[in-house]
């Protein structure tokens, strides 16, 4: 991990005009587009019935993980459990090496993000290509994702062309129709010529043992249908009891997420090719993994497991909308991810994301899922705080230790609030202080200070 | 709003740190507020910090102490009220957490949270009052706290109140609800984007072409008004009170 902080990280993104026009546009077509869409239907009903679904789910989820894995085994499809990232990865290479597999394309997939899948099977000696545009151009580009849904949406369509020129040897004009239909026609290629596809799953519907994945390209059906192997990556997280259930959760993240009804194309995978069908793959494979998720259960984090991935919570976010994807410096970003990173990765590395919030609770009124994320941010904040050993400076908390007994005791705090005026005063101009010495620095950086009045009003209280 | 027999005779001012030490003519605005409401003011002396900065740093055991000290200062209180939406938002939502392992002091300060009111609120929810006759001539835009309005639920209530200040319009920016970037020790954990997000309030304040902005939260008028001049803007900052009680022309 990289040693700058968060708000040395932001700066950059904040200079970064580009950057910032890109994330202003995108993120308020999210939101007029979410807010109609949500509009048509009932909304809070439809949100506190998914999130029964997913507590539901979550509270028995070895019962209905067990009844997926029986289901889509019964469907034909090879089961393998993974504890985490290496062991996921590891059953991936092996899939592909007894399948002789060279070639390997991808639909998106966040769960592969977060294992680095794409570096194992390349370790291994096997190509991978992204068939997600936005993925394919940050894999091009040699990027993380910016935003869960769209994850090049940090770059121009002149930097993209730029990308292309690069991968290709050739010069991209930087017109949409030209890009689009060249990226079409490699990514054809790519479609044809790969013996397994990998795809991540929206959800895994316990009850038929089906695989459920969204996409708006049609880039899932190639990955899913044509190679000969296919091999899905699901969470442990994603399982859902019923098709009623999917009903309802199926009308709630495509509204959250882009504002659509319904993404273009929803796949329901039931197994590989069976005798007497056309199409799809001889072989499908299932790769359930936990990677610490299965660490939350039973803690307040647990609810964060209800997260279906639709990124409204960045949509909405004030920091997000400022700093991007990258500030974040972890695979899951935005409110959510300030929430799952540390809580499954731990504080001692990422005690600073949960700071990554003014605590505005817009991610908590957008999430579809109602999950409490401004209490999970500042139970973060505590467990680093009040925690043994703590990652928190020793100077901060001894700070606010005096400060819970002063803030007490009336003489000290009308004591302390007189050395304060006197000491700002020397620093104010115009009644105000443009520059302030530490710790108030931090705050003079961004704005001007107020002074404090010369007669505060419990001495203006006796006069009343 | 309310039936003649319960309605409030006493108030208790919780007047916050920075009210108290930054705007404390916006203190005394309120107790004149309060004192043509028919209602009788007090202000428990021993009253200070209600914690905020140290709960949201992650430091709870610091803001039970906090809190405790809140309960006994204002325990015999019948009204508890602030002009500062995030502190009332503080001990109706988040003080009860912080006594799950006391069922019965959880329950004093479940009752206490419910007896606390934001200004306006209490003005117009609970008293009924929308109208206190006052006059001030502006092209005026209103901010709303993130704790006023997504912790209290409170949108409408200062609105009814602006639209009774004769000579004054109200020219709303776009999403008054977006966060300004104060966000308590937010601000100078994380300055840069604190200043960002400032930046962006900055903006939608200025397309409206108000001259003033109206606030109810001391923490977000500190950083509106500490942004605006820094960029030398001569727009004023001013919480509602001061308005409703004639103090600003």
């Amino acid at each position: 991990m990289s040693k700058t902080t968060f708000d040395e990280r932001a700066r950059s993104a904040i200079a970064d005009e580009t950057l910032q026009r890109a994330l202003a546009r995108v993120l308020n077509r999210f939101r007029v587009d979410r807010d109609i869409a949500l509009g048509e239907v009932d909304t809070l009903r439809l949100r506190q019935r998914a999130r029964e679904i997913r507590d539901e789910a979550l509270s028995h989820l070895d019962q209905y993980l067990a009844q997926f894995a029986d289901n889509a085994a019964r469907n034909g499809a090879v089961v393998h459990w993974a504890a985490d990232a290496a062991e996921a990865n590891r059953i991936a290479v092996e899939i592909a090496q007894s399948h002789s597999v060279t070639r390997v394309t991808k639909a998106k997939s966040m769960l592969t993000e977060e294992i680095g899948l794409n570096h194992a099977l390349e370790a291994a000696g096997i190509s991978v290509v992204e068939t997600d545009l936005g993925e394919w151009i940050i894999q091009l580009a040699g990027q993380r994702p910016a935003h869960i849904l769209g994850p090049a949406l940090n770059l121009t369509r002149t930097q993209v062309a730029q990308v292309f020129a690069r991968h290709l040897g050739v010069f991209v004009p930087d017109d949409i129709p030209t890009m689009t239909a060249l990226a079409r026609r490699e990514l054809r290629a790519k479609f044809l010529e790969a013996e397994m596809g990998i795809s991540g799953a929206n959800f895994a519907l316990a009850e038929t043992g089906t695989v459920v994945l969204l996409t708006n390209e049609g880039n899932a059906r190639f990955v899913t249908g044509l190679p000969r192997v296919y091999v899905a990556m699901v969470g442990i997280e994603k399982v859902v009891p019923t098709w009623q259930d999917l009903a309802v959760l199926l009308t709630l993240l495509p509204r959250s997420a882009t504002g659509q009804r319904i993404t273009t194309y929803v796949n329901l995978i039931n197994g590989p090719r069976r005798v007497g069908e056309a199409d799809g793959p001889d072989k499908m494979h299932l790769i359930i993994v936990d990677n610490g998720r299965s660490g939350l259960l039973g803690t307040p984090y647990q609810e964060a497991l209800r997260c279906i991935r639709c990124s409204a919570c960045l949509n909405v976010c004030p920091v997000y909308q400022e700093v991007g994807g990258f500030t974040y410096n972890a695979v899951y970003v935005g409110p959510i991810g300030a929430v799952l990173t540390p809580a499954i990765q731990g504080l001692a590395r990422y005690h600073e994301l949960p700071h990554a919030s003014s605590l505005c609770f817009a991610c908590r009124e957008a999430c579809p899922v109602m999950i409490d994320l401004p209490r999970l941010l500042l139970e973060l904040r505590r467990q680093a705080a009040e925690g043994q050993p703590s990652p928190i400076g020793w100077m901060e908390r001894l700070g606010f230790r005096l400060f819970g007994w002063g803030a007490r005791q009336t003489w000290l705090y009308e004591l302390a609030a007189k050395i304060g005026r006197f000491a700002l005063r020397r620093f104010a101009r115009d009644g105000r202080v443009p520059f302030a010495p530490f710790p108030l620095s931090r705050w003079t950086r961004a704005r001007d200070f107020p002074v404090l009045d010369p007669r505060p009003f419990r001495e203006r209280w006796k006069s009343q | 709003m309310i039936a003649e027999t319960s309605r409030p005779h006493r108030v208790a001012l919780f007047i916050t740190c920075l009210g108290d030490l930054f705007y404390p003519q916006v203190g005394e605005a309120t107790v004149r507020l309060l004192r043509r409401a028919g209602l009788t003011v007090g202000f428990p002396r021993r009253q200070t910090c209600c914690g905020q900065p140290a709960y949201n740093s992650g430091f709870h055991h610091v803001t039970r102490q906090l809190a405790e000290h809140f309960v006994n200062v204002f325990d015999n209180a019948e009204y508890i009220v602030t002009p500062f939406g995030s502190c009332a938002a503080l001990v109706k939502n988040e003080y009860p957490h912080l006594f799950d392992d006391d069922p019965k002091l959880r329950e004093r300060v479940e009752a206490l949270g419910r007896r606390t009111y934001e200004l306006t609120s209490f003005l117009v929810d609970v008293l009924g009052m929308d109208d206190f006759g006052a006059t001030f001539a502006a092209r005026a835009t209103y901010h709303d706290g993130c704790h006023a309005y997504r912790g209290l639920g409170i949108y409408d209530a200062p609105r009814r109140l602006l639209a009774h200040v004769r000579g004054l319009d109200l020219f709303e920016m776009g999403s008054p609800v977006w966060c300004c970037g104060f966000g308590g020790t937010f601000s100078v954990r994380m300055p840069d984007t604190s200043g960002a997000i400032l930046e962006e309030k900055i903006r939608r304040i200025q397309a409206t072409g108000a001259d003033v902005v109206v606030s109810t939260e001391f923490g977000c008028m500190m950083n509106i008004a500490g942004g605006l001049a820094r960029r030398g803007l001569p727009l004023r900052v001013i919480h509602l009170a001061s308005i409703l009680a004639g103090d600003v022309r």
